[in-house]
């Protein structure tokens, strides 16, 4: 079985290539081969449809501004003010 | 300052007022923290010792960013460090077998497994402003990832760090770090599917 038929038939190096050519880049032979195993395999193209779309999720999670009910509580700071400050003039 | 022969001000200098990071920035920095370590008490940890890092290195702040930029800057680095040692502390037999919570999604011929295969979504099953409940559960599919992957793909996916840097920081191959984003992917989008959909 030659490379071409492998990527064809096997949708391990199919979704392989999905989630590599969503932030690195393929070569021209991996996009063709990528591209003639998606005609014939509609799983790989729901997986694709996903993959990139949990790709947009994830990114947004952490761009998004947190909730402020997540904080330190206030204790925790007012450890970490007299901390600083003894800090400070220490110097 | 002259530039192109035209007089123009200099941007104004940041300064640094460390007296008041805790008031302005502890809370900002925890949030920052607790999304990418996901553990209360190291997220704690690290704002501490960003403050006291802080300190140690007024002398190196240039003014050119702004106060918090840079506070973050220093924080994403002990970040890394994290990530850093925990990469560090796997044995090379662990590095290799860590498989996340399915053995395997494919058959040996490359086949999805049955029960494995992607299942097709409504158009607003996967929309976070829609639901947000999705993200809460996709925060804790994120920390059911092995601690390698989760590293790797946070740097990429959220910080959008480049590939070169992640292999150097995690000390990975090219070929490992696309074995792992293919791997954090797969079970990432299996963990999805069984709590959400």
């Amino acid at each position: 079985m030659n490379e071409l038929t492998k990527v064809i038939y096997n949708c391990r190096k199919a979704t392989y290539l999905i989630d590599k050519r969503f932030i690195g880049g393929i070569t021209f032979r991996e996009t063709v081969e990528l591209r003639i195993h998606l005609i014939g395999c509609k799983v790989c193209g729901i997986y694709m449809e996903q993959s990139k779309r949990i790709n947009e999720m994830v990114r947004q999670l952490l761009k998004s501004e947190k909730p402020p009910e997540i904080k330190l509580d206030e204790s925790f700071k007012e450890a970490l003010q007299a901390q600083i400050t003894a800090e400070i003039n220490k110097n | 300052m002259f530039i192109d022969g035209k007089m123009t001000t200099p941007p104004a200098r940041h300064l640094l007022d460390p007296q008041n990071w805790v008031s302005a920035y502890a809370d900002f920095l925890y949030r920052y923290a607790i999304s990418r370590v996901n553990n209360e008490d190291q997220a704690r940890d690290l704002v501490q010792e960003t403050f006291l890092a802080g300190l140690q290195s007024q002398r190196n702040f240039a003014g050119k960013s702004s106060e918090r930029t840079w506070l973050t800057a220093i924080l994403k680095n002990k970040i890394y460090d994290v990530y850093r040692k925990k990469v560090n502390g796997l044995k090379t037999a662990e590095m290799n077998d860590q498989t996340g919570e399915e053995p395997d999604f494919f058959h040996e011929d490359g086949h999805w497994k049955q029960e494995h295969q992607p299942q097709a979504f409504g158009v607003d099953d996967f929309d976070p402003l829609a639901n947000k409940e999705l993200n809460r559960v996709l925060l804790l599919c994120l920390q059911k990832l092995p601690a390698l992957w989760f590293s790797v793909f946070t740097m990429k996916h959220m910080e959008d760090e480049a590939t070169e840097m992640i292999c150097k920081e995690l000390r990975l191959t090219q070929a490992n770090f696309w074995v792992i984003i293919h791997r954090a992917k797969l079970n990432l989008r299996a963990c999805l599917q069984r709590n959400w959909m």
